[in-house]
């Protein structure tokens, strides 16, 4: 056992617009062992994936390494020059991206994108290339090994891509690899796959590998030891079971309890305690496309739908990408119309677009959506984004209107300094927060949540769970939740609904969810969702039948 | 320059660069030229004053004098009037519709925007030299049918460019959250498309500003412009074109002045003003 990566007193430091300087990493150092795999963790803008691409000797477009030295195999990275660092990258240090969709080409084929690292660096002929490259995908797991290399990106699951950029940088036969959150954007039941292929690669190799993720259980799966980052600095650094059963640092404490299982409380509002239904739907269809003769939609996304929500209660709605549950929140809210159906909310029927319902019906039903980056609109202040709702449905203005904001604002726990703020100019959790608050402006009775934790880390988005169930007992408002992650919506839902194709296969209790009751897909997606326990990616044992059936991405 | 620029960076919040004051001065100086020239020409426009024709530069004619022996320079000076005045005028209307009709074919789509793109490619597909010359030959020319020429001719370029933008920013979520907040039409377009896309935009009115310029010379150069005895730019080229074998004075300065304004309305919108938004401060 050598050291094959040694880092010490690494600092870089970006120019903002201003020209002010910003240090993003603070003397940072710690060393890789060459057959162990360290984990960099830490929330968005830890620093965690500025440190691994220092490995290469790469820094993003504004920032430099300023301080401090990155050995790779007994060379300074920072020290090289640029001609030096490519001979070295592709070949001693490899990377696999976050998003394999957009790291390939889609206009050649993925056996002729894997090989090119060996054609630029002139490792071996392009038929011993080959041969290595279907190794590889062998042992990858990947189906039909021998062919596959003969398709193009998008005639491949996303999985599967992200296996196959794994297959790229390893062809130069690397003695480090980096892996950039590789899974983050796979849905769980995939995710199993992709990360039993990356141990094993990694283990049969005897390949030292840095692993960036902000999913400390992901993490607990294929890690040696973990390095806790935040804000540039080094938290803590130990061994993965030290690091999860004696956590010594406060921050690192703060991760992990955001993982403890985190009960709903059930509701004891007026409202809970005699329930009537607030939304009720029923066999709605609805999708995308032409209309055909019979006024079905070309491509049906949502498929006879029918489940009904208690006012003061919250529904959750779980599935995998491509489900049909977001579409099935823009169909309630009337974005996307429906084709078929009907949906009751409050005892009256909605119209099928949004342009053909009252004002008041509009304002009683919020939708919040995902991205916060893509939901306010850049060139606007916070004062302006959360007076308006409130301007146009209570024909508020003036001070009156000022007064509302800063509510508002305090409601959901941010400094009323920020209103003059653009949306641009807050982080993550704060754009979230005013998103939310938006849709609070309105007064609704029913907030429809899609995704609105999934692009957060871990701690924000417990964050922002915790602020949700605080507003429902001060609001009474209730929530529809859509969301791909079982544990998040355990957390704040009464029930759950499952759904797979376009169709809701099951609405139980979350506790009932996953039991030996339940479908056989709940039970494949319960037991996909990652624990903090070390040894569970190995002594997981699914169905095959079952991964088979449902597990086809 | 660099130290001027550095102060008005501090002073305002926003960046400016060398390139960009010097362009500001030059179509700043032609604007106040426009405004200004009745008081401050030496002649009169159509006051032959020299017996000399083509003269070259005195003390007494600074840009020499035309074919007719007029000052050259009181004729540059005016003539800014009408290429700065009827190109302006053109170009706020052109622009006005073509942004507001691209940004609500875009956030309608389906039929209304089908319809009103074909439409506006129609228009589009006429050469448009050859629109003003059928125009002014047929309604003969003034300056209000110029400036509705002009701006007919450049409200399809606007429009497409404006809804190619428009059609991204629509996509967003917060456009969706507005509509189904049961915001009107105005409001999506105005408050929520329009911040996002009007750098952009005023990017796009500087260089049509500039063809329009260069449309109009290209007219009245045809005599279908701005009619005798008075004449903007285009027209005074055209009149003195006989001077250019003589070197004459008389071609080169309007000519030269065309030139000044283009390349600064040019320079101008391609290094306007950065505001300093620091988002960690």
């Amino acid at each position: 056992m050598a050291t094959i990566v040694e880092i010490r007193d690494l600092e870089v430091e970006a120019t903002t617009d201003a020209g002010r300087r910003v240090e993003i990493i603070r003397k940072v150092g710690f060393t890789i062992e060459d057959d162990e795999i360290v984990a960099l963790i830490g929330e968005s803008g830890s620093g965690k994936s500025t440190i691994a691409l220092t490995l290469m000797g790469y820094t993003r477009p504004g920032c430099r390494i300023s301080g401090g030295s990155v050995t790779v195999g007994g060379k300074d990275m920072v020290r090289l020059s640029e001609r030096e660092r490519q001979a070295i990258r592709g070949t001693d240090v490899a990377y696999v991206p976050q998003s394999a969709a957009a790291a390939f080409n889609p206009a050649s084929t993925i056996m002729d994108q894997v090989i090119e690292v060996t054609r630029i660096h002139g490792l071996m002929s392009d038929a011993e290339a080959r041969i290595r490259a279907v190794e590889l995908f062998r042992a990858l797991s990947l189906p039909e090994p021998d062919t596959i290399g003969d398709r193009y990106p998008h005639q491949v699951s996303g999985g599967q891509l992200q296996r196959l950029s794994a297959a790229m940088a390893l062809i130069g036969g690397p003695k480090l690899m980096i892996f950039d959150e590789p899974t983050t954007a796979l849905d769980v039941t995939t995710q199993i796959e992709v990360l039993r292929a990356f141990k094993a690669v990694m283990k049969r190799g005897g390949m030292a590998g840095v692993y960036v993720s902000h999913d400390l259980a992901v993490v607990a799966q294929i890690a040696d030891r973990i390095v806790v980052l935040k804000a540039g600095e080094i938290q803590e650094i130990g061994t993965t079971a030290a690091i999860l059963e004696r956590p010594q640092h406060p921050y690192t404490r703060e991760l992990l309890a955001a993982f403890a299982p985190n009960r709903a409380v059930p509701a004891t509002t007026e409202a809970a305690v005699h329930p009537h239904p607030l939304l009720e739907l029923s066999g709605v269809i609805a999708g995308y496309g032409r209309v055909m003769s019979d006024g079905m939609p070309a491509v049906p996304v949502v498929r006879d739908v029918t489940l009904s929500l208690a006012a003061g209660r919250n529904l959750g709605i779980i599935g995998e990408s491509g489900c049909g549950k977001s579409t099935l929140a823009r169909v309630i809210a009337g974005i996307v119309p429906r084709a078929r159906g009907h949906i009751l909310f409050d005892g009256k029927e909605l119209a099928a677009d949004a342009g053909a319902r009252s004002r008041d019906e509009l304002r009683k039903l919020q939708i919040v959506f995902q991205s916060a980056d893509t939901a306010l609109n850049p060139m606007k202040s916070v004062d302006e984004i959360l007076g308006r709702p409130i301007t146009f449905y209570h024909g508020i203005g003036g001070a009156e209107r000022q007064a509302r904001v800063d509510r508002l604002l305090d409601m959901v726990h941010l400094p009323r300094s920020l209103r003059h703020r653009r949306a641009t100019e807050l982080s993550g959790g704060q754009k979230q927060r005013v998103n939310l608050a938006r849709a609070l402006a309105a007064e609704p009775r029913l907030i429809l949540c899609d995704e609105i934790t999934s692009a957060l880390d871990t701690v924000v988005a417990a964050a922002i769970i915790d602020l949700l169930k605080e507003l429902q007992r001060e609001l009474g408002v209730s929530y529809l939740f859509i969301s791909h992650d079982l544990n998040t919506v355990r957390a704040i839902c009464d029930e759950v609904a499952v759904m797979y194709k376009g169709e809701k296969i099951e609405q139980a209790a979350p506790d009932q969810l996953g039991g030996p009751d339940s479908h056989p897909y709940s039970r494949l997606l319960y037991a996909s969702v990652p624990k903090l326990d070390p040894t569970w990616l190995d002594s997981l044992d699914r169905d095959p039948e079952l991964v088979k059936a449902f597990g086809g991405r | 320059m660099a130290v001027l620029s550095h102060h008005i960076g501090r002073w305002t919040g926003y960046r400016v660069n060398g390139v960009g004051l010097a362009s500001f001065a030059v179509v700043l100086a032609w604007a106040i030229v426009a405004i200004a020239a009745p008081w401050i020409t030496p002649h009169g426009v159509g006051e032959i004053v020299d017996y000399d024709y083509f003269g070259p530069l005195t003390a007494k004619f600074p840009l020499g004098t035309d074919y007719l022996g007029r000052d050259m320079l009181s004729r540059v000076l005016m003539g800014a009037r009408y290429t700065v005045g009827i190109s302006l005028a053109a170009v706020a209307i052109a622009c006005f519709a073509g942004v507001s009709l691209g940004m609500a074919a875009a956030v309608m789509g389906g039929w209304a925007d089908s319809a009103l793109s074909r439409l506006l490619d129609a228009l589009n597909s006429i050469p448009s030299k050859l629109f003003g010359l059928v125009v002014v030959a047929g309604v003969g020319s003034s300056i209000p049918v110029l400036i509705m020429t002009l701006a007919i001719i450049y409200t399809p370029g606007a429009f497409r460019f404006a809804r190619a933008l428009a059609v991204n920013v629509n996509t967003m979520d917060f456009i969706t959250v507005a509509r189904i907040r049961g915001e009107s039409l105005g409001y999506l377009i105005g408050s929520e498309i329009l911040p996002n896309i009007v750098g952009p935009v005023f990017a796009d009115v500087g260089l049509r500003f500039v063809f329009i310029v260069l449309l109009l010379s290209g007219l009245s150069f045809l005599g279908l412009g701005v009619q005798p005895p008075n004449a903007d730019w285009g027209a005074l080229v055209r009149e003195n074109i006989g001077g250019l074998s003589f070197g004459a004075p008389a071609v080169m300065a309007p000519s030269l002045a065309i030139a000044s304004l283009t390349i600064g309305v040019n320079l101008l919108i391609d290094n306007l003003p950065q505001k300093i938004r620091d988002r960690s401060a």
